[in-house]
């Protein structure tokens, strides 16, 4: 320990940690820019700086690492004069379109300038020309408002791996781009929206497309569809000022009928049929031997990149289409067949945590006859626009259930929020299709910890099966290596782009707080433990579907709606 | 034929900081990095060409399309400045219609601004391909590349 | 037989000169040495200056074209390409040292000339305007009538101690080097002193960098020499990216040698086994030469394993830089050796604990590594008596701008501008007045008159706000403009930031359209009124204290020592532009104001078809005039008037 001085006070640090972790500990924030929680400091942004007794400079706090007694003025005049001028700096040449940015009032930015009492513009600087990148189906980049901070470029290399933006250039010209600076649908982004999540401003958003929803809505021909995914209704609760994490999936079922949609399904009930097709189709390749480990698909981001980056293992992963496609699938088929409306006047629209689904429904693989499965994706952010925009007030609203056919689930169909949860559920249809037995313990803990990766093996009859669950596309990677090099324990393997699983997708309102996520997790896991319906194979809505339409898992129609194939990607890497 | 595979046989594929030397090689071959260069580059030494290009980018050096057949560069060191070569340089961009780093359309001429040259007794310098222009005045701007298109008329 | 290759001495230099620990050489050894050393010679010898400068004056084929003219004239002589002496604004040079006689140094010498002169001097005949000096050697009989180099005031006012080879010796000949004193040292070095030997006297003789910083090398390398380690690296940095500095290219492309003694002496003091030096690609010359160096020491066993038996290893590879001005700075540089983009890191940890692939890293400027060969042979009192108080030794420049000669110039410290650049430089040519010298380029200052008899040094230099730099002196006179000046180091800095940090990357960005806007027309009376233009400058001053202060790398910090030193010595230059609207020098062009001489104006209506604004009117063949209010000062009619009928003010 070592005491060192800050405005006149004696705190305690420890030697060898940042100064700014000194502060933090001690209750004192001075303000960031390029610093990430849990990453190596760059001192890029220079805004922690802070006045040191005996140093000519200021002194970047979130790199400077404490050896020695210091005596630190975090808010001297010359300190906050600097800070300022630098926001100025990043304010001189901002395209000022505040009101108009998808990040109006919840840019750090703007934070910034409100925090250091930015009033006028005392530095004009020749505006930036850059054009707004929309070429993406998922992700829209407008550089203008990018402030360099290189966030994203971060968390794209070294949790994704995937490294499709990095700086180019230098001085004046400095910018982020893709590889030969293309236009991001060319470029190897999986749209995983992990890079939205960390931009501290309107620089990358998600793609938005409201408009041709609202002519839907008030297109009497057209009836349109919402489905909902199990992690949006955990997610959102925050915004509308209820408690963080609670499960508002009947409140937003009566929201969305409310805006006018024609049916609300709850995607969980999807979630239960991928389960029970993933199941038996791990059935069937133990029992004929086919490519294993069997590797989930129900994260459109990863298969983007094993269709770019694992091409060799491609026929390892399953090939159940999503819960959003399967649900989106049996909407236009199924539920029009038996409504007697023809599929071409339907709207599908879902609304996911996610902006990798966004690029998933337009998919060529994901059409049936040439209609495509969903026809809207809009994440969890956006229902927040449009409950807003309809002006629904939802703290005054009754609980709904979703609609009929698809309106029940399993906890199991929930806990695919979370990483792990789909092995989770998997595992339990999988021990009664293959033991005719129910599995003696649902919960399987060790899925739940908070490791990088999670493995578990389970013994039936005299068979012992290895599953393992991976998020973040570094720790699949790494999994992905061992498996190439001859690693053959594992019979399943559940892969999901964004860490920690759809809870933290890159559709999701922003938070820099570990706590929320831990509070949407809590509620996932609350739910699995007070309901009884467990199982996705006891859904009874779904055992209803398969009678009435599919026949069973796997068969010939189960098939052509539910299931899919992928193939090589040509990107640049 | 210059080969990129033979370029990159001479480096070990484990070290990064190979990337540099392996790219000026390419260009030194093949006048400047392509795609495709890229692209082998960052299958042998395992780095996106993402990174590759961003990397690329940041130095002076490295170029992504080809040079003009009269490639044109002008001395900007601070001497060469104070003898307002500026003129000359204005003059050049004009009668070309390029800015630096670029090649005019037809793939003649391509014009690159230079740090000092080492000509400071003789500014404003410039070289078009190997031949030295010392103590440059407007006048011979169009002369020069007149010259030059002369050549090419025959 | 025209050319007579030298033979092959391997291993008398190793043997008699290297290993020989006696100071006295016998009678044989010393005559042999006058050979190599040619203080005597049996045939004549021609060498030529090939170097950046001379090349650029487009005599790449000069020693060819001398030899053909030899084998012509059946002439037996031997032609030597040699390096710099610094005085560019003379290049080419050639000397020719007929046996007996002293060595005679011609100048301008082209490639349309050389014959003629060639075949003058061996007819007894010396081509006037082209001789310049000859070299004072006793041994030697002397020409009648014409100066010694060391009475040319270019030469006679400077010190040259780490220069003292440069445009004599043969580069490429590494007996030549051992022969005029080199590698002994070296050699001494790793057979009888320590590595704390060596940091110590280095330690004490108080030798600080030259790469800008001015830090002192010897405490530098003690903290690497004590950081224990598997791996520890010496880097060269011959970047030299300050676009008005020559010196060290030419230096190396005169003395290769030199360089490499200083850095192996250097390498052993901190225990490397591994230096690299770092050196821009398009130095082709000076990477050529210096290979070559590095080839032949390997061969005289002078670098590689267990050197001379010694039990010293070191290995020196090239790393040629891709071009950016940052990398200059230690921890870019190191960064960009290993592969990435150049950016600097935040220090600490600084290199000489961790730097390159994480281990100790010293990185050394090339003339501080120069230094090290004499200062090791002489002692560090001897450096310590030359000099000022706290800047021992002495210190090369390169001159260059307005001034009579153009070059490459060592001075001991303490020496004053104005002796550089008036006795040593010649002083501002066409009896123009003297405005201002820049030094330190991008990241130093400009000085006025009134700093002129400022003394070069580490202290006296910071004290007027300039830095010794990279110790580019660029001298201007009265048609200098300085916002113009400012407004070019401004664009050099926002182009080669490494674009990392806000206050530079945005900063510079910033004050250079600050400048621009000074220096530019009022579009219309929104935009850059006097008012706003003024504001600018306010804040210029603000943003370069914030820059300075919060920057994370030297090019940050020092990006507005060019504003702050101008407006604080030639605050009188923005007045002007800001207030009258004015550049007196008439450099910023789109201040000057037009208007139409009515007698010389035919009314041919060409301006008026031109001016891209419409402020010029009249009827044909009638005079016509400029609305000053729609005029943007952008010259076109200027140009384009056949009858010479438009004045610029
Ligand atoms: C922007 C910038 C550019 C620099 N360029 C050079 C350079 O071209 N050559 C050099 O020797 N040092 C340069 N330096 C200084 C180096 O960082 C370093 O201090 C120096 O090489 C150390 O050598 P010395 O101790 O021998 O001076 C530069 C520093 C900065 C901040
Ligand atoms: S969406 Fe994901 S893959 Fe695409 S750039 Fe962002 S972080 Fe990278
Ligand atoms: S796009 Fe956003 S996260 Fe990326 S560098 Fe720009 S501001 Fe930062
Ligand atoms: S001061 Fe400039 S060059 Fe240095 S790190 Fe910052 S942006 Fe890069
Ligand atoms: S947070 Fe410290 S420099 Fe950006």
């Amino acid at each position: 320990m070592i005491t060192i001085e800050v405005n006149n006070q004696q705190i305690q640090a420890k030697k060898g940690e940042t100064i700014l972790e000194a502060l933090n500990r001690n209750g004192i924030n001075v303000p960031t820019l390029c610093r990430m929680e849990g990453f190596s400091p760059t001192g890029a942004c220079r805004l922690c700086v802070v006045e040191v007794e005996g140093k000519s400079g200021l002194i970047p706090s979130c790199s400077f690492p404490i050896d020695e007694p210091l005596k630190i003025k975090t808010h001297s005049p010359r300190v906050i004069r600097s800070r300022k001028m630098l926001v100025e700096l990043l304010l001189s040449n901002h395209p000022d379109d505040c009101l108009y940015c998808v990040r109006n009032g919840n840019c750090e930015l703007q934070d910034l300038a409100e925090e250091l009492n930015v009033r006028e513009r005392r530095i004009a600087g020749n505006k930036s020309k850059a054009s707004i990148d929309q070429s993406s189906p998922g992700i829209v980049r407008d550089p203008a408002k990018c402030v360099l901070c290189g966030r994203c470029v971060r968390i794209c290399e070294e949790v994704q791996e995937v490294s499709t933006f990095d700086f180019i250039k230098r001085g004046n010209k400095t910018s982020i781009a893709t590889s030969m600076n293309k236009d991001l649908n060319f470029s190897n982004c999986i749209h995983c929206g992990q890079c939205i999540m960390v931009c501290p401003t309107g620089a990358l958003h998600e793609k938005t497309n409201f408009d041709v929803l609202l002519e839907m809505l008030n297109n009497p021909d057209i009836k349109v569809i919402a489905q909902f995914s199990p992690s949006v209704t955990v997610s959102i609760a925050e915004e509308l000022g209820i408690r963080s994490g609670k499960d508002i999936s009947g409140l937003i079922i009566n929201a969305l009928h409310k805006i006018g949609f024609y049916k609300v399904f709850d995607t969980a009930f999807a979630s239960d049929m991928l389960i029970y097709e993933q199941a038996a189709e791990l059935v069937d390749r133990i029992k004929y031997k086919g490519n294993l480990p069997l590797i989930s698909s129900c994260c459109p981001g990863w298969i983007k990149y094993m269709e770019q980056s694992h091409v060799d293992l491609m026929e390892n992963v399953s090939t159940c289409k999503s819960p959003q496609q399967m649900m989106g699938s049996m909407i236009k088929s199924f539920y029009a067949q038996q409504e007697t409306i023809s599929s071409e006047k339907i709207f599908s629209v879902s609304f996911m945590s996610c902006t990798a689904k966004k690029f998933e429904a337009q998919r060529e693989e994901m059409t049936h006859k040439g209609i495509s499965d969903i026809d809207l994706v809009l994440t969890s952010r956006e229902l927040l626009k449009l409950i807003k925009l309809y002006g629904i007030d939802v703290q005054l609203l009754d609980e709904e259930i979703a609609d009929n056919p698809f309106n029940t689930r399993s906890s199991a169909g929930k806990l695919v929020a979370a990483s792990g949860g789909i092995a989770e559920g998997l595992i339990r249809t999988f021990y009664f299709l293959s033991s005719k037995n129910e599995i003696p313990d649902y919960k399987i803990t060790k899925l739940r910890s908070s490791k990088d990766r999670r493995e578990i093996f389970i013994d039936i009859d005299d068979s012992r099966i290895g599953v393992a669950v991976v998020s973040g596309l570094k720790h699949a990677n790494k999994l992905l290596e061992e498996i190439r090099n001859g690693r053959d324990d594992l019979h399943y393997v559940e892969i999901m782009a964004c860490p920690g699983g759809c809870i933290n997708g890159g559709g999701q309102p922003f938070c820099n707080d570990d706590k929320i996520l831990k509070a949407r997790l809590k509620t996932i896991y609350d739910i699995d433990e007070k309901e009884g319906l467990k199982v996705a194979h006891k859904n009874p809505n779904l055992i209803q579907l398969y009678e009435k339409f599919l026949g069973e898992p796997l068969s010939v129609k189960a098939n052509s709606y539910l299931h899919t194939k992928y193939s090589k990607r040509d990107v640049l890497l | 034929m210059p080969d990129i595979d033979s370029i990159l046989e001479k480096y070990s594929y484990t070290q990064h900081d190979n990337l540099i030397p392996i790219l000026q090689e390419i260009q030194d071959d093949f006048g400047y990095l392509s795609k495709e260069a890229l692209v082998k580059v960052g299958d042998y030494l395992k780095i996106p060409t993402g990174k590759i290009y961003g990397l690329a980018t940041f130095y002076s050096q490295f170029r992504f399309e080809p040079k003009g057949k009269y490639h044109i560069r002008i001395c900007n060191g601070t001497s060469c400045h104070i003898n307002s070569n500026f003129i000359i340089l204005k003059e050049l961009k004009k009668k070309l219609g390029i800015n630096d780093g670029e090649v005019t359309k037809n793939g003649l001429f391509s014009l690159e601004e230079t740090e000092c040259m080492s000509g400071c007794g003789f500014g404003p310098v410039m070289m078009v391909n190997e031949k030295v222009y010392t103590r440059l005045t407007l006048e011979k701007v169009p002369e020069i590349i007149h010259f030059y298109l002369q050549i090419e008329n025959e | 037989m025209a050319e007579i290759t030298n033979q092959n001495n391997k291993d008398f230099i190793i043997n008699s000169i290297l290993l020989n620990d006696s100071e006295n050489y016998t009678k044989d050894i010393l005559d042999k040495l006058s050979f190599i050393k040619r203080d005597k010679v049996t045939f004549p010898v021609i060498t030529v200056s090939q170097n950046s400068c001379s090349i650029i004056t487009g005599t790449q084929n000069l020693t060819q074209i001398i030899k053909d003219y030899l084998v012509e004239r059946d002439i037996k002589a031997h032609v030597i390409e040699v390096g710099s002496l610094g005085i560019c604004s003379v290049e080419t040079l050639i000397s020719v040292q007929l046996p007996g006689k002293t060595k005679l140094l011609y100048k301008d010498v082209s490639e349309e000339n050389v014959i003629a002169i060639l075949d003058g001097n061996f007819n007894n005949y010396i081509a006037e305007e082209n001789v310049f000096c000859q070299f004072r050697n006793t041994m030697h009989e002397p020409y009648e009538n014409l100066p010694y180099l060391d009475e040319i005031s270019f030469f006679s006012n400077q010190q040259r101690i780490i220069l003292k080879n440069c445009g004599i010796i043969d580069p490429g000949s590494i007996d030549e080097y051992i022969a005029f004193g080199g590698y002994k040292t070296f050699v001494k070095a790793i057979r009888h002193y320590t590595h704390e030997d060596v940091c110590n006297i280095v330690d004490e003789s108080n030798l600080r960098g030259r790469g800008g910083e001015g830090y002192f090398t010897g405490k530098k390398w003690k903290i690497a020499l004590n950081t224990p380690a598997e791996q520890k690296y010496l880097i060269c940095n011959a970047g030299e990216s300050d676009p008005g500095a020559f010196m060290e290219r030419l230096l190396i492309e005169s003395d290769p040698h030199k360089v490499v003694e200083g850095i192996a002496i250097s390498a052993y003091a901190i225990g490397a086994k591994k230096a690299l030096i770092y050196i821009e690609w398009e130095y082709d010359l000076a990477i050529k030469r210096l290979s070559n160096a590095i080839q032949q020491a390997k061969e005289y066993g002078l670098i590689g394993h267990d050197i001379l038996k010694s039990g010293y290893s070191l290995d020196i590879i090239i790393k040629k830089g891709a071009g950016a001005y940052v990398c200059g700075e230690e921890t870019a540089l190191i960064a960009s050796i290993e592969g990435k983009r150049g950016r600097p890191h935040s220090k600490p940890p600084y290199p000489a604990t961790k730097g390159l692939f994480g281990q100790p890293t010293i990185v050394n400027n090339v003339e501080t590594l120069v230094n090290i060969p004499i200062i090791i042979e002489k002692g560090a009192n001897w450096f310590n008596s030359i000099g000022t108080a706290n800047s021992k030794g002495t210190k090369v420049f390169s001159v260059s701008g307005k001034v009579e000669f153009v070059g490459m110039v060592e001075v001991v410290m303490g020496t004053k501008i104005r002796d550089i650049i008036y006795r040593i430089a010649g002083g501002i040519p066409k009896n123009k007045r003297f405005k201002a010298v820049h030094i330190g380029g991008p990241s130093g200052g400009t000085l006025g008159e009134e700093h002129i008899d400022t003394l070069v040094d580490y202290d006296s230099v910071i004290l007027t706000g300039a830095s010794l730099g990279s110790a580019g002196m660029v001298v201007l006179d009265e048609d200098n403009c300085i916002i113009d000046t400012v407004k070019y180091f401004m664009n050099f800095l926002q182009k080669e930031s490494c674009g990392i940090c806000i206050p530079c990357r945005e900063g510079t960005r910033r004050m250079y359209e600050i400048l621009e806007n000074i220096s530019k027309r009022p579009k219309d009376d929104f935009g850059h009124t006097t008012l706003q233009r003024f504001k600018g400058v306010m804040q210029l001053e603000n943003l370069a204290e914030v820059i300075k202060d919060t920057s994370m790398c030297g090019l940050g910090k020092k990006a507005a020592n060019p504003v702050l030193t101008t407006l604080k010595w030639f605050r009188d230059e923005y007045e002007e532009h800001i207030f009258e609207r004015n550049c007196s020098a008439g450099v910023c062009q789109e201040l000057r104001t037009f208007e139409i001489n009515v007698e010389a104006c035919t009314g041919c209506t060409l301006c008026a078809k031109k001016c891209p604004t419409g402020a010029i009117f009249g009827t044909p063949k009638n005079t016509h005039f400029i609305v000053q209010d729609k005029c943007i000062g952008c010259g076109i009619c200027y140009e384009t008037c056949k009858f010479s009928a438009i004045i610029s003010k």
